[in-house]
This record gives structure tokens, C-alpha cells and sequence, in this order.
């Protein structure tokens, strides 16, 4: 079957691959480009674990083919720490130890970093909510939602 | 109680060692090992529940453009009967027919077939062509029709296990047990009250979000070697070493990150078929399961049928209870009905009690270890039963639990005394406890409920390295599945006496590191711990040795204080005390390399109890029931680390409280499972739940220098009596089946 | 002498009896008197956890025996 050329931007580098038509980003994403920290745990968009942000929209990129990509801009986990520092989102999720087995903490460092990016100031609920497409067997959530609120209080002092 | 000791690591909240790399994508887990010239597996599965295989072809599959390697049953070896010592998911000849069916599918879903091709696409096509013939047979669903004496049989030649006298005719039932003392039918004459209730629960799937995944490859020399994300890779090498007939020494098992367990990658799934597809098509096999495969294939744990009597005087005191078990096991025995029966009476002191329990096969996957295995089925009859008898008698639930509450000296009804436990440290905890002495919010119920588990010590090894700087490496076989590495790194920064920023944990691979048991049982943190701990006292004996040479002093003329060698108290010496990092700097003149090491077979385990109450409201209209706050209270022992210990009774009180209250297998008439995903199985999500709130009570476990007991268990058996008691204290309604779904729920409230 | 005390599902093995006494000094030598009076008991025996005085060993070896001492037999337990 031949392959398509596809162009994006990600993590602020353009990256150029070759994806068959039916590929899913996320199976292009990690299978072509070798960013690993994206995780399939299911396949069907019920997980959340391969959240990555195109164009400014969370997506799971099991629900997005990998030609649909051509042109966008995409964040994966990979492209969430700036230079050498990680982010605040991802020092808040280690000091409050919001992961345990940690398979579906890059989906929800990437999902709370949408959300912040456009609500800087969530109240519990609100991050309850939009992170409810983020499957976590092992925390209960409890110590994810403080480490998201912990950030979100940390970015708005550093603005 | 024993009294508190102050330590300057243990009990502090540091970052674990592996969270960057697990916070920037770059930890690797199970899917994430790629080798040149790689091969994607697949597997063909059972389009039948139960169904006698005539016949598999894999030519037409192998003669495909892309196709490497294919197999079924008949290229495995015949597996003698046997387990794999210590925690090895049952008998080792069902985990090899479970992995790849010989002649007969007994689920579906059931692995028949497997093939390796270039790519993930071709080998599904490839599947496609593989005949198979099959003569269906009636699957077996439901326990109790299972353990009819007419049932249809799926294994002709399981004769019920444990009978006074060996069976003339097969069944289904694998195996019976009993646990019973004193005089059941005195002490119900003794009873005011008489509670009787039979409650259902049907399978439940552990939901880790890592899909099982491996990648082998076999060299030219037939030496393989596997990645794989497990709770324990040396049992995973003894498994694979039984059912391939291979030598251990030629099987060498990395473990990758591990996505979750909760007991459910205790056994081999795919690891085997990738090491016999690899050694066919002499190129590496890569194979991952879908979610839909996690569900179908892989270890849901037993649904249950309990009957359970209990009869108590006015004053709250147990005078008799009686237990009649059913667990399903799946297509093959081993169903956690012991434990079951054993955990089920366990907190508390009765005199007089039989527990009844059998073990049975059913057209549904081989069940796994799920957390407490076998307890969270069994505590809840018991747990929802001692509510309606507190109800009856008019009196406070943890009040009632307190006048039966099991003490030091208590005889368990598994048969020895308990020595010191903290049930009734937590009990007092709770009703202490500001979320207890609030009222109950409006419209909302309460339930309380308690919980335990025995916990588990097993074989560990740890290695500890002293850098030259004085930097530790800890190096030790445990998986970390939800943050050993810094309770190890803290148990060695508090035994040697060294920052633990100057340590670095490592899980080591079968071939770099001494063998462990599972992650599993709560044994990490006790067994392997307490391996680190003797091989930090290792170093210490070899660095006042070493101390004592260079001081010219006889070695008890040194002591290990904060991290370095200092003379004894009266020693008379003019010396400066030496660091770890000194004596690393000299250890090339002072005997070389300093490596310090222990391997044990830990005994003494502690139980760990838990006492949980929550507040819900249910909705009428919808059957709806919304979570208003939910309080975790456990004996942990001590907690090495305790944001991880708070984190382990949050997420089984989530689990828990899924299990309760959405979770389910469901099956068609046929056998076929028709939630199959996380969409239909619906696992709870952030906005389901409230905040969790946590207390950890402290009873040191005596077989452990820091006094660990495990805590990983016990957490998820109360949530569910605790949700079946609040829902009863909402309604007025009794629901004795789980999970109590709005479906449920309506149909219930719709009865009154 | 030290109390024994076997599980139902041992008694298949053990003739019936559910609790004897024996005078050992440790658990090997508890199972070699165990084995002498009932003949092949000693591998189910293996197969289970034992409580010396309260203290449960997976693998018990040679831990002391006393005279006051309870020891029951159970199942071995496994965990998630």
C-alpha cells in the first residue's frame, strides 16, 4: 500500500513522514516519528493516555488519522518541558505524587496543559470535568486534581 | 502499641526517582521497545465460548507475502501438572493451555492461533486465513447452573478436589473447602438477631491502562530474551522456562515500566507464543494486546455467588456466622476462594462460625490475582450483613465492628493468634474522625465497612554498590509499579544515613540482579525492603571493618553513626570520623569495590485492616449515585513514604468504589462478552469522584526494622459494603447485588 | 509438647486428626515426625503456609519449635 507524505510542526520542530492513509496519529507518532511518550491504552478515544494537542485542540490522537495532521501543529508530552526545566504542570504532578504506575501521565500533563493554556484559573470541578477523558487506575484522581490546581496557582504567579 | 521513632528519611514525602522520566514521556513501558528487523504478532482468538478444536490449519496464513512465522497448540509441548513456586497464577499446565488452546477453546476470546508478520496489518489479514474447525459445545455461564450435577462438563477429568472421598464423577466444582470452629448451631440459638442474605457479584476486570505487551527475540544460539511489562519477570522466565520446555539459563526477561497491574500480570499471556514465533521466524516478535483482548483475554477476577448467616445478641456481640461461597474461576481452576473464605471473618473475634467454599469452572476467562484477591467478594456479604444486624439492634456500625473487633491474642478464624494488628486502632480512628462525627449531608446516606488482608513476604535480593564519590546504587528486582524505588531509596538513605538524593534505585533485569517474587500481595515495600535494609547493614559491617584497618582499632571499636564510621563511645582515639565517601575514596587501598548484598525468603508479614465510611446520594430519578466524600482509614504498619501509602488507599477506594458501584462483565447468552471496552466498561473517571480523604494508622509490624506491614491490598475491599451500605442508608432499600448501577438501582427503588 | 493443628482440607492426609501434640525442636524436624506417622504427608504439607505462635512463614526451614507452642498449617496466600 503506498504511504503518504505528511508535513507538521511538532513539538516546534518540522518533522516530515511517510503514514499510510489508515494510520492513526498516534500509531504515526510513535511507529514514523519515534515519540514513544504518547500511550495507546485502548485505541478508542475512552482512555485519554494519547492526548496530544493539535492546533491548540486536545486530542486523542488514536481518533485522528496521521494524514489529518498534515500541516498542524502538535504538542506531545515530549514537547511540554521548556529547554532544560520541566514545567510546572510536571514538577507539581511529582511533588504531590499524582502518578503511581505512571502510564497515563503524559495524557494528563498534556490534558491539563490545554486546559490551563485556556482556563488559567479551574476550579475543582472544571478540572474534574475536562479531565474525565483521562483514564487513571492507580491515584483515584485526588492527588492529579491537586497537582493540577497546585500548577495552575504556580503559573499565575510566574505571569 | 510500640512507641513512635523519629527517622530522618522514612516517613518523608521525596520525589521517587523514576517521576522524571515518567512525567516527560520517557519512561519506557511495555509497548515501548522497538528492535531492528522487527515482526509484529497477532493472535487468533476463539469465536466461541465452548468448543472442541477438530482441527487448525496455519498453511495458507504462512504462505503469505509478509508472514513469518505461525502456530498453535500443536507446536507447544505437552506441560506436566505443577506450579511455579510461590505466586504463579495456578497450575502451570492451565497457564500453557490458557496462552494457546490444545483441544479445546473454553472462553471467548481464547487463543487459538498466532502468527508474526512485517507489519501489525498484514498479520491480522493473516489471521483470517488460518482454518480452524470447531465443534461448538454449550458454554457454562452462570455458577450455580455450573455446580448442578447435570452441568455440561468443560474439563472431563477435573474431579472435585479436597472431598472426604475422591468423586466417581467429574465436575465442574475444581475444588471445595471448609473453615469451621466451635458449635454454629449453639451459638445461633444464642442470637436475638438472625441475618441472612445471598449476594452476587459478577466478574470485574482490574483495568490497568497498559495493555499486556512484550517483544522477544531469540538468538541463533536459541537464547532468548523478552521485555516485557510484568509484576514479576523471574516468574514470568520460570513460567515461560515450563510451558516452552526451555531452559531457564537460555531465558532472559527485562521489565519494562509496568502500565498498572493490581495482580493482573502476575502470568504469562503473550510471552511464550512471542519466544515460540521469534525462534520460528529468527527475527525479533513484537506483540501488544488491544483493550479488547485485555478484556476478553486477560485476568478479570472471580464473580461470586455469597450466602452468608450471622446472628448477634442486643449488645452488638457475634454469637455465630455461617459462609457459603461461590466463586467462578474461569476456564481453568483457581478461583481465590481461600483466601476468601479465610479473609471473610477476619476481623473479627466469633466463636462459632463454618465458612463453605468452592472453587468453579465456567466458559469465562481464567481469572487473575485482582488485589486482596478473593476478599473484596467475600467481606462484602459479610461487611453488608453486620449493617443490617447494627440496623436491627439499634446501634452505631463501628460500634457493633468494636464489640467484635479482633486484638493481639485474638485467634484468626484462618487458624493462628494475631499478633499486634491495628483494627481497632483504626476503628478508633474513625469514629473520631471529623468526616464521621459530621452529620450525614441531606438527602445523602452513610456507610461504613471494614477491611483486611493478610499480606505477604516471599523471596527478594537487593545488591547495594557504593559508588567511588560515595554514591549508592541500589539495585533490586521488584517491578515498580506505583513507586518502590523511593521507598527502597529511603529504607537505604535511613539505614545508611546518607542523603537519599545520593542514592539511585534501580530494578534490575533476571540477569543483573538476584531473584524476587512478584510485585505483588503488599510484599514490595516489606520483603524487598527489608532486603535493602540487610544489604545497606552489609555495607555498614564492611565500612566499620574497613574504618577499623584504618584506624588500627578492632572493628567493635567503631560505630556507623549518620553516615560515617566514628570510634565507640569510650574508645580513646584522635581520629576524624570517616564518611561513606571517604571510605569509598580509599576502598582501591582498603580491600576494593565496595558491594553489599542480601537474599532472604521474608516470613513474618503483617495484616493490615482498614476501616472505610462514605457518604453518597442517589438520584431517583436517574438510579444515579453521586459520591459526596469517602474516607480511607488503614494500619499501614509505617509508611516508608507516605504520599505513595495515601496514594494506594485513594486508587483501591477508587476501584473499589468502580466495582461497587458500574463495573461488570456482561455476557450474551452465548458466552460473549458485550462490554468489551472502557467505553461500555465504564471504570470510574475524575469527575465521578470526590476528593478521597486519607488517615494512616501506624501499629509497626515487629518482623520489619521500620515496622511495614503493606498496604496495597487492603484498600479496596471495604469501598464495596461501604457503597452498598450507603446506598441502603439513602433508600431504605437493601440491594444485596453489586454493582449497584442505575439500572440496578431503579429496578430496586422501583420494587418498594 | 507442641500443638498441631491441620485445616480441613489437609485432613485427607492426616487420617482425619485435626489437632495433635508432638515434641520437636524446629519445623524440619516437626515435618520429619509429621512425615514418619503419616506417610507422603510431608509434600501437601510443603504446599502450605504454616503460624508458629501467631507469626505466618510462607517457607518455614528451621524455626524453633517450643514446648507451648501452637503451630497450624493453612493455605498459602498470594495477593494482587
Amino acid at each position: 500500500m503506498s504511504k503518504m507524505h505528511i508535513h507538521t510542526t511538532i513539538n516546534g520542530d518540522e518533522v516530515d513522514f511517510l503514514g499510510s492513509p489508515q494510520q492513526s496519529l498516534l500509531d504515526a507518532l510513535r511507529d514514523e516519528v519515534g515519540k514513544l511518550g504518547t500511550k495507546e491504552g485502548c485505541g478508542t478515544g475512552d482512555c485519554g493516555a494519547c492526548s496530544v494537542i493539535v492546533d491548540g485542540r486536545l486530542v486523542c490522537s488514536c481518533l485522528m488519522l496521521a494524514a489529518e495532521a498534515e500541516g498542524a501543529e502538535i504538542t506531545t508530552i515530549e514537547g511540554i518541558a521548556d529547554g532544560d526545566g520541566l514545567h510546572p504542570i510536571q514538577e507539581k504532578f511529582l511533588e504531590h505524587a499524582a502518578l503511581q504506575c505512571g502510564v497515563c501521565t503524559p495524557g494528563f500533563i498534556v490534558a491539563a496543559k490545554a486546559l490551563l493554556d485556556r482556563n488559567p484559573d479551574p476550579d475543582e470541578r472544571t478540572i474534574r470535568y475536562w479531565l474525565a477523558g483521562n483514564l487513571c487506575r492507580c491515584t483515584g484522581y485526588d492527588k492529579i486534581i491537586r497537582a493540577v490546581q497546585d500548577a495552575a496557582q504556580e503559573l499565575a504567579h510566574e505571569a | 502499641m510500640a512507641e513512635a521513632v523519629d527517622y530522618r528519611y522514612v516517613g518523608t514525602r521525596p520525589v521517587r526517582p523514576d517521576g522524571v522520566d515518567k512525567v516527560t514521556g520517557r519512561a519506557q513501558f511495555g509497548a515501548d521497545q522497538n528492535l531492528p528487523n522487527m515482526l509484529h504478532g497477532r493472535v487468533l482468538r476463539s469465536p466461541h465460548a465452548h468448543a472442541r478444536i477438530k482441527k487448525v490449519d496455519v498453511s495458507k496464513a504462512l504462505a503469505m507475502d509478509g508472514i513469518h512465522a505461525a502456530v498453535s497448540g500443536a507446536d507447544f509441548p505437552a506441560v506436566a501438572s505443577g506450579e511455579i513456586g510461590g505466586e504463579g497464577g495456578g497450575d502451570v499446565a492451565d497457564i500453557a493451555c490458557n496462552i494457546m488452546a490444545r483441544d479445546k477453546a473454553l472462553y471467548h476470546g481464547h487463543a487459538v492461533a498466532a502468527v508474526a508478520a512485517t507489519s501489525v496489518e498484514i498479520a491480522e489479514r493473516a489471521l483470517e486465513a488460518i482454518e480452524v474447525e470447531y465443534e461448538a459445545l454449550p458454554p457454562v455461564l452462570d455458577v450455580l447452573e455450573a455446580m448442578a450435577p447435570d452441568a455440561t462438563l468443560l474439563d472431563e477429568n477435573c474431579f472435585t478436589k479436597n472431598l472426604p472421598e475422591k468423586p466417581d464423577k467429574p465436575s465442574n466444582i475444581a475444588s471445595v473447602m471448609v473453615l469451621a470452629r466451635g458449635d454454629l448451631e449453639a451459638g445461633f440459638e444464642q442470637a436475638d438477631v438472625v441475618v441472612e442474605g445471598e449476594y452476587r457479584i459478577p466478574m470485574a476486570h482490574q483495568g490497568y491502562i497498559e495493555p499486556h505487551a512484550c517483544t522477544a527475540t531469540v538468538n541463533e544460539e536459541g537464547k532468548a530474551t523478552v521485555w516485557c511489562c510484568t509484576q514479576g519477570h523471574f516468574e514470568f522466565r520460570a513460567m515461560t522456562s515450563k510451558i516452552l520446555n526451555w531452559k531457564i539459563g537460555d531465558l532472559k526477561f527485562v521489565a519494562s515500566e509496568i502500565g498498572g497491574g493490581f495482580g493482573g500480570k502476575t502470568v504469562v499471556y503473550l510471552e511464550p507464543v512471542a519466544v515460540m514465533l521469534s525462534k520460528h521466524a529468527g527475527r525479533p516478535v513484537k506483540m501488544v494486546m488491544s483493550r479488547e483482548e485485555v478484556f476478553r483475554a486477560t485476568g478479570p477476577t472471580s464473580g461470586s455467588v455469597c450466602r452468608v448467616k450471622v446472628g448477634a445478641q442486643k449488645d452488638g456481640k457475634i454469637t455465630a456466622a455461617k459462609a457459603w461461597l461461590a466463586y467462578e474461576a474461569g476456564a481453568f481452576a483457581g478461583a481465590p476462594v481461600m483466601p476468601g473464605a479465610m479473609s471473610i471473618f477476619a476481623p473479627y473475634e466469633i466463636e462459632n462460625f463454618l465458612v463453605e467454599g468452592h472453587d468453579v469452572l465456567v466458559n469465562k476467562p481464567k481469572v487473575a490475582a485482582y488485589r486482596a484477591p478473593g476478599a473484596p467478594q467475600a467481606m462484602h456479604a459479610f461487611e453488608v450483613a453486620l449493617d443490617d444486624i447494627a440496623r436491627q439492634i439499634g446501634m452505631d456500625p463501628l460500634d457493633l465492628r468494636m464489640a467484635n473487633a479482633a486484638d493481639e491474642g485474638t485467634q484468626a478464624p484462618y487458624g493462628p493468634k494475631f499478633p499486634a494488628i491495628g483494627f481497632k486502632a483504626c476503628l478508633e480512628a474513625a469514629k473520631k474522625h471529623p468526616n464521621y462525627t459530621k452529620p450525614v449531608p441531606e438527602g445523602a446516606g452513610r456507610g461504613v465497612a471494614a477491611g483486611f488482608w493478610f499480606n505477604i513476604g516471599m523471596q527478594s535480593s537487593a545488591e547495594v554498590r557504593i559508588n567511588e564519590d560515595g554514591t549508592v546504587i541500589v539495585m533490586e528486582g521488584s517491578p515498580d509499579i506505583g513507586g518502590s524505588r523511593a521507598s527502597m531509596g529511603l529504607m537505604a538513605a535511613e539505614t545508611l544515613g546518607v542523603p537519599y538524593e545520593q542514592i539511585k534505585t534501580y530494578v534490575g533485569d533476571t540477569e543483573s540482579t538476584g531473584f524476587c517474587n512478584v510485585t505483588g500481595g503488599s510484599r514490595t515495600t516489606f520483603a524487598t525492603g527489608l532486603a535493602v535494609v540487610q544489604a545497606c547493614e552489609d555495607i555498614i559491617a564492611q565500612c566499620k571493618s574497613r574504618a577499623a584497618a584504618t584506624w588500627s582499632m578492632d572493628e567493635d571499636q567503631v560505630e556507623w553513626e549518620d553516615g560515617q564510621a566514628v570510634p565507640a563511645p569510650g574508645v580513646n582515639a584522635d581520629v576524624k570520623p570517616l564518611s561513606l565517601a571517604d571510605i569509598a575514596a580509599s576502598a582501591p587501598k582498603t580491600g576494593g569495590p565496595i558491594l553489599g548484598r542480601a537474599s532472604l525468603n521474608a516470613q513474618g508479614a503483617g495484616a493490615s485492616f482498614s476501616v472505610n465510611f462514605a457518604d453518597l446520594k442517589v438520584d431517583p430519578e436517574t438510579g444515579a449515585v453521586e459520591v459526596l466524600s469517602f474516607t480511607g482509614i488503614q494500619d499501614a504498619g509505617k509508611a516508608i513514604h507516605p504520599a505513595y501509602v495515601e496514594g494506594q488507599m485513594q486508587g483501591g477506594a477508587a476501584q473499589g468504589l468502580g466495582w461497587a458501584l458500574n463495573e461488570e462483565y456482561i455476557y450474551d447468552a452465548n458466552g460473549v462478552m458485550e462490554n468489551a471496552g472502557f467505553l461500555d466498561y465504564r471504570v470510574p473517571v475524575a469527575s465521578d469522584l470526590p476528593m478521597i480523604d486519607t488517615e494512616i494508622v501506624e501499629v509497626p509490624n515487629p518482623s520489619h526494622p521500620y515496622g511495614v506491614r503493606g498496604v496495597g491490598e487492603t484498600p479496596i475491599v471495604a469501598p464495596l459494603a461501604v457503597a452498598a451500605n450507603a446506598v441502603r442508608d439513602a433508600t431504605g432499600t437493601r440491594i444485596n447485588d453489586l454493582p449497584l448501577s442505575p439500572p440496578r438501582i431503579l429496578a430496586a427503588l422501583g420494587d418498594d | 509438647m507442641a500443638k498441631v493443628v491441620f485445616p480441613d482440607h489437609l485432613l485427607t492426609h492426616t487420617g482425619g486428626e485435626r489437632e495433635i501434640e508432638v515434641a520437636v525442636a524446629n519445623y524440619r524436624d516437626l515435618l520429619v515426625a509429621l512425615e514418619a506417622r503419616w506417610p507422603g504427608v510431608r509434600e501437601p504439607l510443603n504446599k502450605a503456609a504454616v503460624a508458629i505462635d501467631g507469626q505466618i512463614y510462607q517457607d518455614a526451614f528451621l524455626e524453633p519449635i517450643g514446648a507451648d507452642s501452637e503451630v497450624f498449617f493453612m493455605s498459602r496466600i498470594e495477593g494482587g
